[in-house]
């Protein structure tokens, strides 16, 4: 066999190696890189009452109330609900209907105390006119699946 | 390809070349701010801040091209032997760098009043974050030796084993939730309205036409500095005898 056949080989061998490893690295770590959880999952998961985690879904329609600096509201990934309540200023991008991330003590199952609110955003770029566009003509998906529950 | 091995006929193809890229690289920059900054349209949820992301994403696809011809300029070179495979991977690592740098910062900048946190651990910033690492990582390694050969061949190892990060960067939004949103291509098509495409894509030619410039730049410069080597041991062997 030539030289660089063998060294082909060689690295065919390590590379397979890498990637093995790195997938099973990854697999075993996969509830620490999650970066949050959504309400199904919480289902399944034991979680303590002070054990900080973050939640994350949509803010559900018409759920939204606020008394002074306290808000409350639902998160949901359209399967499940969460009942959150949260004290302080909530980012510019949060509204109903939005994805949210909550970071935050589960004091019971569906009840989520919220120290931080991030707001997430998703991968859709449009302006206004053609957002309003597409909600006029009644096919708007994604950020407000909520709503047709 | 392999004709495209001997440096000098890549040399050569690169003087060619070097007037063209700089003509692509004004005209799609200047198109492409104009586009970025006054033609295109603020979104309907984040205003003006989405002409971060005419900045922020083509950042992002060069830092992970770059650091895709550091491994496939390494690997050329570990098992073929291409010299320019070297030149090449050499080349990529600094601008590569810069590139990452720069779309950590747009994104922290945009970050900052759109989700609320200038930074968060989750899977694509972390990812993105190594990959920065790893460009500083391959630099380093690279000079670390007093045999030049040999640092080439054990940073190209080394570049190799960081390419794993590449495919863990891309599919991280999607094996995992993360705060980042997903891609803006997907088997729907692409996410971004078209008035927002134009300005994207022109800005991705102007950074791929800004890295060709910075890589043919560095590669000469490599050149350079083999032959004045050269002609030092020449000299010194000839006044040996």
């Amino acid at each position: 066999m030539k030289k660089k056949t063998i060294r082909l080989y060689y690295f065919l061998v390590g590379f397979v190696a890498l990637v093995l490893g790195a997938s099973l690295i990854l697999n075993a770590f996969e509830d620490g890189i999650v970066f949050f959880y959504s309400p199904t999952d919480l289902k399944f998961k034991k979680i303590d009452s002070n054990q900080k985690i973050r939640i994350g879904g949509l803010v559900k329609l018409g759920t939204l109330t606020q008394n002074n600096e306290l808000f409350s509201f639902k998160v949901t990934d359209n399967e499940e609900n969460i009942d959150v309540r949260f004290t302080g200023i909530l980012p510019d991008l949060f509204r109903e209907g939005q994805g949210v991330v909550a970071e935050g003590y589960l004091i019971k199952p569906g009840e989520f105390n919220a120290i931080e609110i991030l707001a997430k955003h998703d991968e859709n770029y449009m302006p206004r006119e053609v957002a309003d566009a597409i909600k006029a003509s009644g096919e708007w998906r994604g950020d407000t699946e909520s709503d047709k529950q | 390809m392999h004709f495209m091995a001997n440096p000098n006929i890549f040399s050569k193809i690169m003087e060619a070349l070097i007037p063209w890229v700089i003509v692509i690289f004004v005209f799609s920059g200047t198109l492409g701010l104009i586009f970025a900054l006054f033609i295109s349209p603020p979104d309907y949820q984040q205003g003006d801040s989405v002409r971060i992301m005419y900045v922020h994403v083509p950042s992002a696809w060069m830092a992970l091209f770059s650091y895709l011809m550091i491994a496939l300029g390494s690997l050329s070179f570990l098992i073929w032997r291409h010299p320019v495979g070297s030149l090449i991977a050499k080349a990529s690592a600094p601008v590569g760098a810069i590139f990452t740098i720069l779309c950590l910062v747009t994104g922290m900048i945009w970050g900052k009043p759109m989700w609320g946190t200038y930074w968060v651990w989750d899977a694509r910033l972390t990812s993105m974050l190594i990959l920065l690492f790893l460009f500083i990582g391959y630099m380093l390694i690279g000079n670390a030796f007093e045999n030049q050969n040999h640092g080439n061949k054990v940073a190209s190892i080394f570049a190799l084993a960081g390419s794993i990060n590449l495919p863990i960067i891309k599919f991280s939004v999607d094996w995992w939730n993360t705060l980042h949103q997903p891609s803006i291509f997907s088997m729907k098509g692409i996410s971004v309205s078209n008035e927002m495409l134009t300005p994207l894509f022109l800005m991705a030619i102007c950074f791929q036409s800004y890295y060709l410039l910075i890589l043919f730049m560095n590669i000469k410069k490599q050149i350079a500095i083999i032959k004045i080597n050269n002609h030092i041991i020449l000299s010194i062997s000839k006044k040996e005898k």
